[in-house]
């Protein structure tokens, strides 16, 4: 078997709009509201439906089922009706010849609107009282009594902007109709999830609908919850006509319509003992929604979880206020609201060390979370790894001696200063709502040795395919190339969860291992009889041959599966896995909801040039938590991946919205994610040793999403360098910290 | 409207009926359905995930230039050679598809066809490969995945290995043998020169394309169905001497630019300053020409042209000076048929110096917040003549007539600068954009006007003075 990188770098890989079409194929283009709120007075298509190549347009009377694609709160609908809440709000789907063509038509199409008014900020949503559900209160302890025992006390405000995801892939669905109904090819992370819409929007059993995902050029999130909608229009589209229908967004669509990760802002009152003890946290955050709910209220709860970082603090009140503005409805990305929560109780941290006149790091150290501590939702910590992590980066990089570097650049330098900052991370692993912690695995061995592998894992970049690969190469002990990972497919793996919260080389991983372990088993009974042995248990297979009590003996893979078809063995297995001990209480809001944390360190240093505003990475430097790493190259390239992104949010990528709703930054000429030259000039990402995890598969632990929290010590070594240059400097809490922000800081009096 | 084009993609001669301004991204994709090079990313270069090489014979010699071909018009490829990925692949993996793939430089592998030509054709351009060469090749690839950190130790594997070759005489044998491109390649140069040229008609006197690198982004629709005016690219020598003037002639590309040593007399750093702007696909096509008919506020090229007395030729005879070229916001002293056939800059006397600046939310591939240039040239510690322009303050990009006319015999001290800052107050209207608001590109202007002489100047001027 060719590896999938052999394919990717040959170009052969493909992906939903490289995928050859049937003949009689129609491409669709989604005709979509130009205002972020207004009442729908007439709309007239009848010039579009005239337009060349038009073969039909499609609005909310077309639905045969429920106009409904909300998953959480059933509050977004396909096709917006009498009112739209957004820019970018599906009004209907205009199907014709080419693309070229539905587009041409969806511009004649006539829209009469009364404006409404328009609310893009969350404060003042919750103000107005517009909120996507009642606000949720997580809290530990009992802040209220605690103030009065603190020395220091302080109060802020923070921001953190939004995200665009960015995949290179853009939305793509094509759906095809079969003799029982339809085939959809989606670019999705969530193959159930759009089997279930579609059969909810057309009316028809999820048995008649076959969601085949190959792979994704890219998802972080924008692909679990928003690639449905895509997915439904195309199948919709291709139920009505019977016909092909492809469905690919235009990037400057893709930016426009699509939701992106949340904006919030928060306020927080931090108290602190004398000697730098955490005593009382309280923070509440109003995140930006968007329109509808989508994913919103999941992410607001792992902002929750996550507001207090890889801090023990015994008294804790954490606030979450889901908030409904005139944006695209926002959506999962990579960290999933944990990196908002987490920005805010570093601010907080940052800036009661100002006021306490010590560095930042000392505060961070004394409050790191240890075992028999307690997450303040009411985990206990087992496994902690927090101090380890912060004790063998210190040992490797020596934090003083980085510091004192910083200290003595910035004494020889005016224009050009440095900063430091320590980013510790602590990350839940498992999806909150428990159900979802579940997965399963159909393994097959061919007669010719070969091995199939279907899973609900979609690989998406980041590398879960190899990683199965790798479960199943060592739970058969047979080599890689014997092994195929099969499309994700619903037919195959039914009831899916979708591949995200960082866990889908842990449960499938472990699902696919059951299913291999299943047929071992089965074969060792073959082999047993082969070999004339009495007891398959002193059996086992290493290299693809069997050995006896130890020995090697005469009998390969091949001939032992041979033998197992011949006398008429099971030679495939579908298993079945889901996360133990793991629970969460939704109305005391207290539980363990994770089956376990990663943790890390990363120490930071960035240049700012003070004359220009503009600045550069020096250095990361981190420790990080991989478990026993399952493929250390797939899970290095994922923490660098992760931090790249990290520090892209902090600092270049910024969503400029009018007044209006509309984004500004809608292409990628003025959405800037990181390039090659913004990676810092050193990264040494150092694999922390002796960390057990039963919960992944061989010891690993999950890695997604967690690395992506040390690019927020950017945001905060950049304010350091500032510092040095102005000591006065007031500081603030308002990523990104763009060249813009910098320079007006620095110099604050030409404001005008 | 569809004529006749002759070219080579891969290895297949073809000749095609079609506009000449249909993009080359939708011919290999629709057209020729190759897949490998992939679109939807953005059209409008700021990927690279559709990047394609162009190889064509200049002085008998083959040589080969990475594109994007989202931005790139057919009828551009006419008589020449187009590679893309598939035109790349072996039965086995090249040494550079070899080095990604062992250092895992790839996840979703949406943008690594884009990479692996990129750095392929980094590798056909350079017989002395470096790490930073490599990377400045490759930086006009986007990836999402990997954070790059894998890339660079692909591109430093690659460098370390061609390194053990030597490869002085010819490039093109010297990867064949190696097998970092298919034997075919070997044969491209005559088979060129056996293609048929046709000359290609136009159909609208008003669509001047340079490198397109600003029209794809902005009009693709009312230019993929036509037969364009291609700028005339048959001059000897692009960019000459004569008397006390340089020329530039039209077709010049950024890239030409920057490694011209005419040009290199005049402002050394001519090559540094020309990576803070685009991307080498983008610098391979875009014309100095189509920078200045632009009109772009921030068109760096235009920037620095400003700082210098510079002409321009129009195709029927008329001499335009630059800085009376920009009348408003894109309105220019120019027809919409007249064509730029020629860009002449005055040597200045003496000795000057020149700063360039450009600061934007990226630092590289990013069209800048704020850009200046300045030259001057002193006489003890007098400023003799000076010229100072600044992108981003105005509707136009603006060159400061007053400010360069007060600093003129003046001395270069803290005073003159202080004294010029408030002049530059005055003649700058910045407003607020998506690349910064007013207020900002105001202070930005004025920094950069310091970091001009402190750059320059560096035992004259501190940070602390100013
Ligand atoms: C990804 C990307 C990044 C970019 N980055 C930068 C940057 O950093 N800095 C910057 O300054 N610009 C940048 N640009 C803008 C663009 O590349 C430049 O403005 C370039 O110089 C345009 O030249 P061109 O030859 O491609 O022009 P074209 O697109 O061919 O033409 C532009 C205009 O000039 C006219 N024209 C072209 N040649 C002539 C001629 N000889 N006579 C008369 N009219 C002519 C055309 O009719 C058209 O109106 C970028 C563009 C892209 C796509
Ligand atoms: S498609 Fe992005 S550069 Fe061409
Ligand atoms: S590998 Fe996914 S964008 Fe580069």
């Amino acid at each position: 078997m060719k590896r999938d990188i052999e394919n990717h770098v040959t170009g052969i890989s493909k992906f939903v709009d490289d995928f050859p079409t049937l003949d009689g194929t129609l491409e669709a283009y989604l005709f979509y509201s130009e205002k972020a709120h207004a009442e729908i007075l007439n709309i007239d298509y009848a010039s579009a439906l005239k337009s060349e190549g038009v073969a039909d347009i499609l609005t909310a009377n077309d639905i045969p089922g429920e106009n409904q694609i909300g998953g959480i709160i059933k509050d977004e609908m396909l096709f917006a009706e009498h009112e739209v809440e957004f820019i970018g709000e599906p009004i209907a789907l205009v199907i014709a010849d080419t693309k070229e063509n539905a587009k041409k038509a969806s511009n004649k199409i006539v829209v009469e609107y009364k404006d409404l008014p328009v609310v893009t900020d969350p404060r003042e949503a919750y103000e107005k009282g517009l909120l996507i559900r009642p606000p949720q209160i997580f809290s530990g302890g009992d802040v209220d009594s605690a103030w009065s025992g603190c020395d220091v006390v302080v109060e802020g405000k923070v921001d953190s902007g939004g995200q665009e995801h960015l995949y290179l892939e853009t939305q793509a669905s094509y759906a095809v109709p079969t003799d029982s109904g339809l085939k959809i090819y989606s670019s999705t992370q969530s193959p159930t999830v759009v089997q279930r819409t579609i059969s909810n929007v057309l009316n028809i059993p999820m048995h008649r609908i076959e969601v085949d995902v190959l792979r994704l050029g890219g998802g972080f999130g924008g692909k679990e919850d928003q690639a449905t909608i895509w997915a439904v229009l195309s199948a919709l589209a291709a139920y009505k006509l019977n016909r092909p229908v492809k469905l690919v967004l235009s990037r400057m669509d893709d930016l426009k319509i699509t939701g992106k990760r949340h904006p919030y802002s928060s306020d927080y009152k931090i108290g602190l003992s004398k000697d730098g003890k955490i005593l009382a946290y309280e923070v509440t955050f109003y995140q930006n929604a968007g329109a509808f709910a989508d994913l919103s209220t999941a992410i607001l709860e792992r902002t929750l979880f996550h507001a207090a970082n890889c801090y023990a603090i015994p008294n804790v009140k954490a606030t979450g206020i889901s908030c409904k503005t005139n944006l695209p409805p926002n959506t999962a990305f990579r960290g999933f609201g944990g990196p908002q929560g987490m920005f805010v109780i570093e601010a907080a941290l940052h800036k009661a060390a100002d006021v306490m006149g010590i560095d930042v790091d000392i505060l961070q150290q004394k409050n790191l979370i240890a075992d028999n501590d307690v997450y303040f939702y009411g985990q206990k910590v087992e496994n902690a790894q927090a101090v380890n992590s912060w004790q063998t980066a210190d040992e490797k990089f020596n934090l003083d001696k980085l510091k004192k570097e910083v200290r003595n650049f910035n004494e020889q330098n005016e224009r050009f200063k440095k900063g430091f900052a320590v980013m510790p991370i602590s990350f839940g692993i498992s999806f909150t709502n428990s159900f979802l912690n579940q997965a399963s695995a159909l393994v097959h061995v061919y007669t010719d040795g070969s091995v199939g592998v279907s899973t609900a894992a979609v690989e998406m970049g980041q590398g879960v395919n190899e990683k199965i690969i790798e479960v199943c190469s060592r739970t058969f002990s047979i080599s890689k190339n014997r092994i195929k990972i099969e499309t994700t497919n619903t037919t195959r793996i039914a009831n899916t969860s979708p591949t995200a919260a960082s866990t889908g080389a842990d449960l499938n991983g472990n699902a696919a291992k059951i299913a291999c372990d299943n047929i071992l088993e089965r074969l060792k009974i073959i082999a047993a009889q082969e070999l004339n042995a009495k007891d398959s248990e002193k059996l086992s297979i290493e290299n693809e041959q069997v050995y006896l009590e130890g020995q090697e003996t005469d009998l390969g893979w091949d001939e032992l599966i041979q033998a197992a078809y011949l006398s008429r063995t099971n030679l495939s297995s579908h298993a079945y896995y889901a996360t133990p001990d793991i629970y969460f209480d939704r109305d005391k809001n207290i539980g363990s909801p994770f089956a376990y944390h990663v943790y890390g360190t990363s120490f930071i240093t960035v240049t700012v040039d003070c004359l220009l505003g503009i600045y550069k990475f020096d250095s990361v430097k981190i420790v990080h938590d991989f478990g026993k790493s399952l493929h250390r190259l797939i899970d290095l390239g994922q923490a660098e991946g992760a931090l790249a992104q990290g520090i892209g949010w902090m600092t270049m990528e910024e969503l400029v919205q009018s007044a209006n709703g509309e984004l500004k930054s809608n292409t990628l000429s003025t959405y800037k994610i990181p390039d090659i030259y913004s990676v810092p000039d050193e990264v040494i990402i150092e694999f922390l040793e002796n960390s057990e995890n039963r919960f992944g598969p061989f010891n690993s632990k999950a890695i997604g999403e967690p690395p992506f929290m040390y690019g927020i010590g950017v945001y905060f070594a950049i304010l350091n360098a500032m510092k040095s240059f102005d000591p006065n400097l007031e500081l603030f809490y308002n990523a990104p910290i763009t060249p813009e922000k910098v320079l007006l800081a620095l110099y604050p009096e030409v404001k005008v | 409207m569809a004529q006749k084009i002759n070219f080579i993609l891969n290895n297949v001669e073809l000749s095609v009926e079609s506009a000449t301004g249909k993009t080359l991204l939708d011919f290999i994709r629709k057209d020729a359905k190759l897949t490998g090079t992939k679109e939807g990313c953005c059209r409008e270069g700021d990927c690279g995930a559709c990047t394609v090489l162009i190889g064509e014979i200049i002085n008998d010699e083959l040589h080969y230039k990475s594109v994007n071909s989202c931005l790139y018009p057919i009828g551009k490829v006419n008589g020449k050679h187009v590679v893309t990925i598939e035109g790349i692949n072996s039965d086995e993996l090249t040494p550079v598809q070899h080095a990604y793939t062992e250092e895992n430089a790839s996840q979703c592998g949406f943008c690594t066809p884009g990479f692996i030509i990129s750095t392929t054709g980094y590798l056909l351009k350079n017989d002395k490969p470096n790490i930073d060469s490599a990377i400045n090749a490759v930086a006009g690839n986007v990836c999402r995945c990997t954070g790059y950190v894998s890339i660079k130790r692909a591109l430093n594997d690659i460098v370390e290995e061609m390194k053990l070759y030597d490869n002085s005489d010819n490039v093109i044998t010297e990867l064949i043998s190696k097998k970092y491109i298919p034997e075919y390649f070997s044969t491209i140069k005559e088979r060129l020169k056996r293609l048929e040229i046709i000359e290609l008609k136009e159909s609208n006197k008003t669509l001047i394309v340079g490198g397109g690198t600003d029209l794809y982004v902005q009009r693709e629709d009312d230019l993929k169905n036509e037969d364009l005016v291609f700028v005339s690219a048959d001059a000897a020598e692009k960019i000459y001497k004569e008397g006390n003037s340089i020329f530039i002639t039209g077709s010049t590309t950024f890239q030409e630019l920057a490694h011209s040593d005419v040009i290199k007399e005049l402002i050394p750093n001519i090559e540094e300053v020309n990576k803070l702007i685009a991307s080498l696909p983008i610098r391979n096509s875009a014309t100095i020409a189509g920078n200045i008919v632009n009109a772009s506020p921030i068109a760096d090229m235009t920037i620095i042209l400003l700082t210098l007395n510079t002409a321009l030729h129009l195709n029927d005879n008329r001499t335009v000076p630059l800085r009376e070229f920009f009348l408003g916001y894109k309105t220019l002293a120019k027809s919409e048929t007249e064509i730029i056939e020629k860009i002449e800059i005055q040597i200045p006397e003496g000795k000057t110096l020149f700063n360039f600046e450009k600061v934007s939310k990226r630092t590289h591939l990013d069209i800048a917040s704020v850009n200046s240039a300045f030259i001057i040239s002193l006489e003890d510690k007098k400023i003799v003549s000076c010229g100072l322009s600044i992108g981003g303050v105005a509707p136009i990009p603006l060159f400061l007539k007053e400010t360069s006319a007060y600093l003129e015999g003046k001395d270069l001290d803290t005073e003159t600068i202080k004294g010029a800052l408030k002049i530059i107050d005055k003649e700058i209207s910045p407003i607020s954009d998506v690349r910064g608001s007013a207020e900002y590109k105001r202070l930005l202007a004025k920094q950069m006007f310091k970091s001009h002489f402190i750059k320059l100047f560096p035992d004259k001027i501190s940070v602390e003075d100013l």
